[in-house]
Order: C-alpha cells, then sequence, then structure tokens
C-alpha cells in the first residue's frame, strides 16, 4: 500500500482556542497536518523551517494584516496559497482546502 | 437580460448521520461540488432534521453571519456569550459570530425532530464584536405578502443608494453585517407578487420551503433552489396551496471591510 505524502496546512488566527478546534479537524483528516500560530512573525518563523503549501488566515487578522503576510510568506514559497478561512472550522474547512486542492490539480501542479 | 441557476431540491448534497438529516444546496463538510460552491454572498443553505434529545456540541464559528429558521419545533442555543435560548418555529435566530464564537444547539424536544433551515452569509466587516438576536414573526404580515426578516446593519449602507433604487430604507426584521435582504412569504394558489430588488448588482436566491412556485415559466417544486442575477425585479406565482418561500437578495461580489 503506498503511503500519500502529508499536506502541511499553517493556521494563522488570533483566538486560541479556536486555532485548537480547526488543527484537530485538520488532524482528524488522514494526511492532513495542521501547524497553529497566533501571530504574523510566528507564521513566518514556521515557514522558514518546513513548506506549507496552504495557509488559512483565521479571525483577528484585518484584511490589511492578510495581505502583508501573504507578501511575506509568498516571497518565501510563490507556489503556497494563502486564504481566508471563514466559519471557524465547522463546515466550511475541508470545503476550502479541497477547494484548493482542485484548483491546484486543474492548473496541474 | 436575468440569468438563473437551478438547483433542483434532489441533486443537493446530503448528509445521513442517524441523529441528523441534512441537506445542502451549497458544498458543506464532506460535500464539495465545484460548481456548487456559492450564489454571490451566500454560502450555506442547509435543510437540517435533528432527531429527539440530540443536537450539535460546543464549537466555534468566526467572521460569519448565521441565519437560522426553525421550520418545525424548537432548537435550544447556547453559547459562550451568555445566551441561553430557545428558537422555535416562527422565530429567527440569527449570529454575527465575527472574532469568535463556541455555541451549542439542541434539539428541545426529547422525542420528536426539530427541521430547520441554516444559512451562512459573507460577512462585509470582519472581526466584528459577535451579537446574538431573535425575533418573532407576524403571522399575519407572513400570509399573501411577504414579510422581510432581514436587512443590513444600521447605518451601514447609504440611504441614499437605496432610495435611487425607489425603495424605502427598510428595517423591519434582524439585521446582518452584509447588503442582503430576506423576506419570507406564505401564499394561497394562484396569488402574484413582486419581489424588487433593494440594491443594484445583487442577486436573489429563491428557495421554495413548502408547496410550489412559478417564475419565469419555470415550476419551483418543495426544497428547490433558484438563483437570478442580472434583474431589477421578479414576478412569482403561487401554485399550490400554503406555497412558502425564502427570498434572499444578497451582494454577488463585496468589498470586505476590516
Amino acid at each position: 500500500m503506498t503511503k500519500t505524502a502529508t499536506l502541511d496546512i499553517l493556521v494563522v488566527g488570533r483566538e486560541k482556542a479556536i486555532l485548537e478546534v480547526v488543527e484537530r479537524l485538520i488532524n482528524s483528516h488522514e494526511g492532513w497536518k495542521a501547524t497553529i500560530v497566533t501571530t504574523e512573525d510566528d507564521a513566518v518563523a514556521a515557514f522558514r523551517r518546513q513548506r506549507f503549501p496552504i495557509v488559512l488566515v483565521c479571525a483577528g487578522l484585518s484584511v490589511q494584516e492578510e495581505e502583508t503576510l501573504r507578501q511575506r510568506l509568498v516571497t518565501q514559497d510563490p507556489a503556497s496559497v494563502v486564504i481566508r478561512h471563514y466559519g471557524g472550522g465547522s463546515g466550511l474547512l475541508e470545503n476550502e482546502i479541497l477547494g484548493i486542492l482542485d484548483q491546484r490539480r486543474k492548473n496541474g501542479k | 437580460m436575468s440569468t438563473t441557476t437551478l438547483h433542483k431540491a434532489a441533486t443537493r448534497g446530503h448528509a445521513g448521520h442517524g441523529w441528523l438529516d441534512s441537506w445542502h444546496t451549497f458544498s458543506f463538510a464532506g460535500y464539495y461540488e465545484p460548481e456548487r460552491i456559492q450564489f454571490g454572498m451566500l454560502r450555506v443553505l442547509n435543510d437540517d432534521t435533528v432527531a429527539g434529545g440530540r443536537g450539535f456540541g460546543s464549537h466555534p464559528h468566526e467572521n460569519m453571519e448565521i441565519i437560522s429558521i426553525p421550520l418545525e419545533g424548537s432548537l435550544v442555543h447556547e453559547d459562550n456569550l451568555g445566551h441561553k435560548k430557545v428558537v422555535s418555529a416562527g422565530e429567527i435566530q440569527v449570529m454575527s459570530t465575527g472574532t469568535g464564537v463556541f455555541h451549542s444547539e439542541y434539539n428541545e424536544s426529547p422525542d420528536q425532530p426539530v427541521k430547520f433551515l441554516q444559512i451562512w452569509v459573507f460577512p462585509n466587516k470582519l472581526n466584528v464584536t459577535p451579537r446574538y438576536e431573535q425575533i418573532k414573526l407576524s403571522d399575519s404580515k407572513e400570509h399573501n405578502t411577504l414579510q422581510q426578516i432581514v436587512s443590513p446593519a444600521p447605518g451601514e449602507n447609504s440611504e441614499h443608494e437605496y432610495r435611487e433604487h425607489k425603495h424605502p430604507v427598510e428595517k423591519q426584521g434582524t439585521w446582518i453585517y452584509q447588503d442582503a435582504w430576506f423576506n419570507l412569504g406564505t401564499f394561497d394558489t394562484g396569488r402574484e407578487f413582486e419581489y424588487d430588488l433593494r440594491k443594484q448588482g445583487n442577486g436573489v436566491y429563491l428557495f421554495v420551503i413548502e408547496g410550489a412556485f412559478l417564475y419565469d415559466g419555470k415550476r419551483l417544486e418543495a426544497r428547490d433552489g433558484l438563483g437570478v442575477t442580472d434583474t431589477a425585479a421578479l414576478r412569482l406565482k403561487a401554485a399550490e396551496p400554503g406555497s412558502k418561500i425564502l427570498i434572499m437578495e444578497v451582494p454577488m461580489k463585496t468589498k470586505l471591510q476590516s
């Protein structure tokens, strides 16, 4: 049986309690692994340590903060996709990740 | 010329968990259909039945406007903002989840199912202070006329813009952080009515709750959905006794504020 590669997902937000739920939900999905951080600097530091194809931006970060973070991260890895996560883990989380993977497949990445 | 997108009831996503039977008009949880992600800012339209004594344990939400419409029975809602409420058929519950809310929702009845619609709309403003509101509908207002149940946040929009579109600024019902208006109505067979859009550029999503309606030569049955864009007004006709419809006017795109 072939073991599929792990999909590493970085989750950035201000509310630790919500991030922990998002982390648990992502990790419960086979082949997905979440890392949660509450500051942009920690996000950049995590990015230096390993590659994250997907970054989810949760509540607490403004539109401007999200854009600044996107620029900092994409400078390090232009292939990384940074999107706003809505809903706080329930319902839309899996859909958002599947949407990115679907788009990558369509783009042949 | 208007553009329409029809979602027949039977084509919706379905999740049967025993205690929960949920039909998803748009992609949700394990149901992912790239062609059915959202209609403008309307992202979730779930048609849920929860068994007696069961429900959703504490879970978080953030940055989403959540509107719950019980159709039969009652839900018990409890959140970390200190609300413990019962919301029943004939009432509407709204949560602006903003920076984050943890809540649970359970069927109040130990043995009868509760049926409700849960609707999620993307907000036009991020990270707002979470808020909860519950309103009671007027039975008389809803019969053979539309009753507004949701409108934009007070003071959030330009009065001039709406008046320009020949509408008074209406503030009936509850409100959300989005330029969205929801109306409910129950109509006798053969009754015709018109819905004028409040804001130019918005689209309208029609969801038939009970009975059937005719729109532009199409027959919409119970739980069918129809998205309509590029129009300023819609004319509908009830095709069965006691036909009930939810009309959701939402922006097709939005500029986010922080």
